[in-house]
């Protein structure tokens, strides 16, 4: 029922902008149409602070820099947005200047909103609009000096924004332009998924590529079929999106928040349209990777590790319970070119997504009282080159920093 | 289960609150909005509440793992205590050609670790009086702990040992009048001051076994030596490939949750 | 003094199977649903992962997953005429704790009871006479049907995912099934599991004597499993710790792997653990419940009023809330009059050890519900006339584990220590199998539960006293049934067996089973049952009591499929009638 008014707004919402109208901004469609964009741009993840109001700010943000601390955007006039005018609003999403012309950084992905349409822009001020205003101030900025100083990111624009809304492709069929807007504007997926340089700015050659954020990889989103999603089907990836699971993948960690807080709620037609955008970007990333031997002594300590620890969920073939326990053989994932994310669910164990498609949301043990370093290591390492698989080996000094980093005591072996 | 001991049912009351481990530091933004539902507890209403609505909670490194027996000297028993107890040990359970005897197999490390913890002071166990007479069937009544059982006994037992065998005491008994202390303990012809030996022939017996079958975690079953014995796995958790092999030795040596650390060779 | 909360609609007592079963069926209609759990939030990946659930010691041994007995315990005695005292360790059975309940740590044994058992007395007075029975039975029928039951019986497997082998098909007998169960509507939800070497050798003796073995329903899944709220189960891996354990890869039915998870996505749902409720109040009238009161972890008194109450507990601490509460009439001894504490009943167990040369049978793959059975001398499947005693059991090669410590059985005439102790358990071990009978026990007058007047718990309230006692009809049918056992047994040619019938006075000591029941039992008639046939109170009309505590006398089966069957079967009465119009479905 709810996908049907939903479906209806659309509509209704799309022939209005087609007529040229400003919308208006207390009509159902409108209000309804910027609540299905906030969460396709999932504003919530970083706007709501876990266990705070909705839109309430004060969510950290950790930056390669420094924290930052997501504002408040519910329409509260003195610590919200509710005094921006629609213009102010559309700036600050679009171009990263807020309210009294400061600077935001770009944690709040404006590199990516500038693509949004006004009319959508718009919309999602329509729908905050209509939620609770929370009187909460937001020091947002938690940065040390001289990353504090906001005026420095007019010389980081002009390195790494390119401003300007989405431009549909018109060779290419509407249903892959919606998709490519969806995930180079809303959904923001390169912001993890590609690359970034030393200042933070997108590496746009190695475009979703992968890339290590916040002690995760965010894997390879490029035709590759060894590293990328070059063998999902359309299918596939718009499961994925909607439950957080197929055959070759279960979202966890960061990707976990997404699917459950945006993807899960877009509409199949949608979801779809991201699928298609996503299965034509060209294969990307580093070329077939030489298997670790498996006569190495890392590889054999691995696979005994493997079948006495891993086994019993994940299967001595390595192929994983479907909707259960996630596959490892021949799946991206584990053939990333950094193996942070496998260390790390390793160490501190893992909840995968719960959706309403598929409500299990099992979850991993952490293993980091059980397995020292060089344990982890060699099983991440066997796991990566294992049953046809191909990845390089993994070290037990990067487990020690990855422990170290989780801030946890080691009390295994 | 024997039954004898109100001592058989230790119970180590671990905290099965999430909230008693330590948060990693610095959660990553997306972890820490994935774990609303956490922070969504509350005490409003009661020692913990979970909404619904968030999803099955859960946080990183949560688990209640046992932490591993340490080797060094004793932390219960007097060292006279604790030679007597590797003596008795050795000679319930001992050794021959192929296996390690109860003393090598850690089973007096592992009594010593059980006693001076939730088991020995009986933590957790209904202790409150009246402590009256018992028929069989109704189990064991009695105010005192394990360990108190333990201390009682082993000095009554030193005491009759140095005043029967010239100042020896049971460690220093030929194996063969050991064995006739212990059948004494045994069948209750042996009173030690005064009150039948019976009772702490019993939790001993039964405290040994558990040291000798136990996970090495806890000081005993050291090298898995008993496991291998018998041919049991230890802490195996998958046997879909041998649940229809029938007659047939399941070859893989046994694994302990303690891991490599104690010793557990691994499954190729 | 208890510090009011906000009122909810609906309370539940006790996160386990039956409360978790009602708190999605009643949030899923809308309602808001408090649960009040006395023990931990338990789940897979943080309390029982499978690095460190095969633990022996721990679990099966000192009982981490059980309720303390410093928190709570009961005091036994075998006949009034003793003097009640307290269990001060568990011993034979295992009382459970927190979110999850026993369904957390049980064997997964998934037995629908037989069509019989539910009009046990109408059905064995009219087959045998009323003076078959003996003069201080107190058996009844349960006030509903198998066949009313099936849809709910079903309606349980299919959560569970149940792996089995049908016997009877909408009255079609099955090959390789139970041929004596009660019809079913539709198959199991997946097929039955892989068996052992020491089932298949049993089920062949069995065969070849005659009789019709099949594979243990079992909820240790044979296959992954999606049930009907979306949940997934994994396949199981016959690792051998399920009783008394928590399942470390989601291929055992709990809570936690079957309902849980799409419960607490409701918002409309909230569970408190650590809280302990003492009290369900009542209205002046006594005739509707207003409120529970709890304690939680810090000593804290809190008042939950609600619309409904739903008192989920464990058997035993579901009697004595209704005691404590004043709620019904307590059963009195001396006059039989009273209802609550009345027809407690148990379980009678009794096994076959038996040692064999050149068999290697690895009995510790395993799992809790593995083994091959027959149902031949189950209920009143055989004729009693000959026998003079009523009642049965299954009994099979049901072994679900060989963990060393409470599973290295020596032969008869072995001493308990020394070098030949030691060579017996090493010669033995992988060549010893123990098959089993799961036998009924009825309720008798003399068999029951009440306060204890001595004994308190850590808030000075009585403990639950238990006076109970095997009585000669089912010393008779465990000497039988055992009997019938070693002959199947020995007909796989052991070098030797040793028979343990169960002989002699009940025992509070020796573990035996877990399956307590009765003591706000079910029926037709107020005067003999505490509640009606949708499990309502019979004085308090928004009261509705589950579990074992329902039954009116135990049959030889496993009890929590029909627990599971009988609370679908009363929250069907809630939707259809009770919501529509609040107040007593039946009129006494």
């Amino acid at each position: 029922m709810r996908c049907m008014l939903l479906g209806c707004a659309l509509v209704l919402f799309a022939s209005a902008a087609a007529r040229g109208q400003y919308p208006d901004k207390q009509a159902f469609e409108v209000i309804e149409h910027g609540r299905y964009m906030a969460t396709a741009a999932d504003c919530t993840a970083c706007h709501t602070a876990p266990g705070g109001k909705p839109f309430a700010g004060g969510g950290a943000l950790e930056t390669p820099f420094g924290t930052l601390l997501a504002p408040n955007i519910t329409p509260d006039i003195g610590t919200g947005i509710g005094g921006w005018t629609d213009d102010q609003f559309v700036e600050a999403v679009r171009t990263g200047i807020g309210h009294g012309g400061i600077h935001l950084y770009p944690a709040m992905p404006y590199t990516y909103y500038t693509k949004l349409t006004r009319e959508d822009v718009i919309a999602i001020r329509a729908y905050l609009d209509t939620v609770e205003p929370v009187g909460n101030l937001v020091q947002a900025n938690q940065l040390p000096f001289p990353f504090n100083q906001r005026e420095a990111m007019v010389g980081w624009n002009a390195l790494y924004f390119t401003p300007g809304e989405f431009k549909p492709d018109p060779g290419k069929p509407a249903e892959w332009n919606r998709g490519a807007y969806l995930v180079e504007a809303a959904e923001h997926c390169g912001l993890c998924h590609t690359p970034k340089n030393a200042m933070g700015g997108d590496e746009n050659s190695q475009a979703m590529q992968g890339s290590v954020l916040q002690n995760w990889y965010a894997p390879n989103l490029t035709g590759s079929r060894r590293l990328g999603i070059g063998d999902w089907t359309v299918d596939d990836i718009a499961l994925y999106l909607k439950t957080g699971r197929n055959s070759y993948d279960t979202a966890s960690g960061p990707m976990a928040d997404a699917v459950m807080h945006s993807t899960s709620h877009l509409t199949d037609a949608d979801l779809r349209a991201i699928a298609v955008y996503l299965k034509d970007l060209p294969p990307g990333g580093s070329g077939p990777a030489q298997p670790v031997s498996q006569q190495d002594p890392a590889m054999q300590q691995g696979q005994a590790i493997y079948n006495n620890r891993c086994a019993a969920c994940h299967t001595v073939a390595g192929i994983g319970i479907v909707a259960l326990f996630p596959r490892l053989s021949g799946t991206p994932l584990v053939q990333q070119s950094q193996a942070t994310s496998l260390i790390r669910v390793v160490l501190e164990g893992s909840r995968a997504v719960a959706t309403d498609a598929a409500p299990t949301g099992p979850a991993m043990p952490s293993f980091a009282w059980q397995l020292s370093d060089a344990d982890v290591a060699a099983v991440v390492t066997y796991i990566r080159n294992a049953w046809g698989n191909a990845a390089s080996a993994v070290s037990a000094g990067e487990v020690a920093n990855m422990r170290q980093t989780l801030h946890r005591d080691a009390q295994a072996p | 289960m024997s039954a004898n001991s109100a001592a058989v049912n230790a119970i180590s009351c671990r905290s099965a609150d999430l909230h008693a481990r330590p948060t990693p530091k610095l959660p990553s933004r997306r972890a820490l909005l994935a774990s609303t539902a956490l922070l969504l507890v509350t005490q409003t209403a009661g020692a913990r509440t979970l909404a619904g609505g968030t999803g099955m909670p859960w946080r990183p490194f949560a688990g209640d793992p046992p932490q591993a027996v340490e080797p060094g000297p004793w932390v219960f028993f007097t060292p006279e205590e604790g030679a007597a107890v590797e003596a008795l040990v050795d000679r319930l359970i001992p050794p021959d050609a192929e296996t390690a005897g109860g003393k090598d197999c850690g089973c007096a490390v592992f009594i010593d670790r059980q006693l001076a913890g939730a088991y020995g002071s009986a933590r957790g166990l209904y202790m409150s009086p009246p402590f009256l007479q018992a028929t069989p069937e109704q189990g064991l009544q009695a105010p005192s702990t394990p360990a108190q059982l333990y201390h009682r006994m082993l000095v009554a037992l030193d005491a009759f040992c140095r005043a029967t065998y010239a100042g020896n005491p049971f460690a220093q008994l030929p194996d063969g009048e050991k064995d006739r202390i212990i059948t004494g303990m045994e069948n209750g012809s042996l009173q030690l001051q005064g009150t039948s030996a019976t009772p702490f022939f019993e939790i001993l017996l039964q405290d040994t076994r558990y040291g000798f079958f136990a996970d090495p975690v806890y000081g005993g079953n050291r090298d898995m030596a008993a496991w291998k014995m018998i041919g049991f796995p230890g802490a195996r958790y998958d046997y879909r490939d041998w649940v229809e092999r029938y007659n047939e030795r399941y070859p893989h040596p046994p694994i302990s949750i303690a891991g490599r650390n104690a010793g557990s060779p691994l499954h190729p | 003094m208890a510090t009011k909360l906000p009122a909810t609609e609906i309370v539940i007592i006790g996160l386990g199977w039956t409360g978790s079963i009602i708190a999605e069926s009643m949030t899923k209609a809308g309602f808001n649903v408090v649960a009040i759990e006395r023990g931990p939030w338990r789940d897979t990946a943080t309390d029982f992962p499978p690095s460190y659930a095969p633990d022996e010691l721990r679990y099966a041994v000192q009982h981490d997953l059980f309720v303390r007995p410093a928190q709570t315990t009961l005091t036994f005695r075998n006949n009034p005429n003793q003097t009640a005292l307290p269990i001060r360790t568990w011993g034979s059975f295992l009382l459970p704790n927190g979110v999850g309940g026993a369904g957390v740590h049980w064997n997964a044994q998934t037995w629908r009871f037989l069509p019989t058992d539910f009009v046990l007395k109408t059905h064995l007075t009219q087959r045998y006479g009323a003076k078959f029975l003996p003069a201080d039975m107190t058996i009844q029928d349960w006030g509903v049907t198998y066949d009313e039951l099936e849809p709910h019986f079903d309606a349980f497997e299919y959560l569970c995912g149940t792996s089995g082998t049908a016997g009877n098909l909408k009255g079609q007998k099955q090959p390789f099934g139970n041929p004596f169960e009660g019809p079913r509507s539709r198959p199991y939800p997946t097929p039955a599991q892989k068996q052992p070497y020491g089932p298949v050798l049993w089920a062949e003796a069995a065969k070849e004597m005659g009789h019709s073995p099949f594979p243990q329903p079992s909820g240790n899944l044979s296959q992954a499993y999606t049930n009907p709220l979306g949940v997934t189960l994994g396949p199981c891996t016959y690792c051998g710790f399920c009783e008394r354990f928590g399942c470390g890869n989601y291929s055992k039915a709990s809570p936690q792997t079957t309902i849980l998870p799409v419960l607490m996505r409701r918002t409309n749902f909230e569970a408190r653990t650590g809280c302990e409720v003492t009290r369900i109040k009542l209205d002046n009238s006594g005739k509707r419940a207003t409120a529970v009161t709890y304690i939680d972890t810090q000593g804290r008194e809190w008042e939950q009023p609600a619309e409904m109450v739903f008192l989920c507990a464990f058997q035993m601490f579901n009697v004595q809330l209704l005691l404590l509460s004043g709620i019904g009439q307590p059963y009195d001894l001396n006059t039989g009059q009273g209802v609550i504490g009345r027809n407690y009943s148990y379980q009678v167990t009794s096994s076959v050890q038996a040692f064999f040369d050149n068999k290697i049978f690895n009995p510790f793959i395993a799992s809790g519900a593995i083994g091959m059975c027959i149902d031949d001398y189950n209920g009143d499947n055989f004729d009693h006339g000959p026998y003079g005693f009523v009642g049965g059991g299954y009994m099979g090669m049901v072994q679900p584990n060989a963990r060393p410590i409470e599973a290295t059985p020596t032969p008869p005439g072995t001493p308990q220590w020394g070098a030949a102790w030691k060579k017996a358990v090493k010669d033995n071990y992988l060549s010893t199998i123990l098959p089993s009978v799961h036998g009924s026990c009825y309720s008798y007058r003399d068999c029951y539960l009440d306060l204890d007047p001595t004994y308190k718990d850590r808030f000075g309230r009585p403990l639950m006293r238990l006076t109970f006692d095997f009585h000669e009809n089912e010393l008779k049918m465990s000497q039988f049934l055992t009997d019938r056992l070693a002959e199947i047994v020995q007909r796989m040619a052991p070098r030797q067996i040793a028979k343990l019938p169960r002989t002699g006075h009940y025992s509070i000591v020796p573990y035996q089973t877990t399956h307590t029941c009765g003591g706000a039992i079910m029926g037709t008639d107020p005067k003999t049952s505490a509640l009606n046939r949708y499990l309502q109170s019979w004085d308090v009309h928004n009261l509705f009591v589950t579990g074992a505590t329902n039954f009116p006398q135990n049959a030889g089966y496993n009890p929590t499929g029909t627990i599971g069957a009988l609370t679908y079967w009363s929250l069907d009465a809630i939707h259809k009638q009770y919501l529509k119009n609040p107040g007593p479905l039946v009129h006494a």
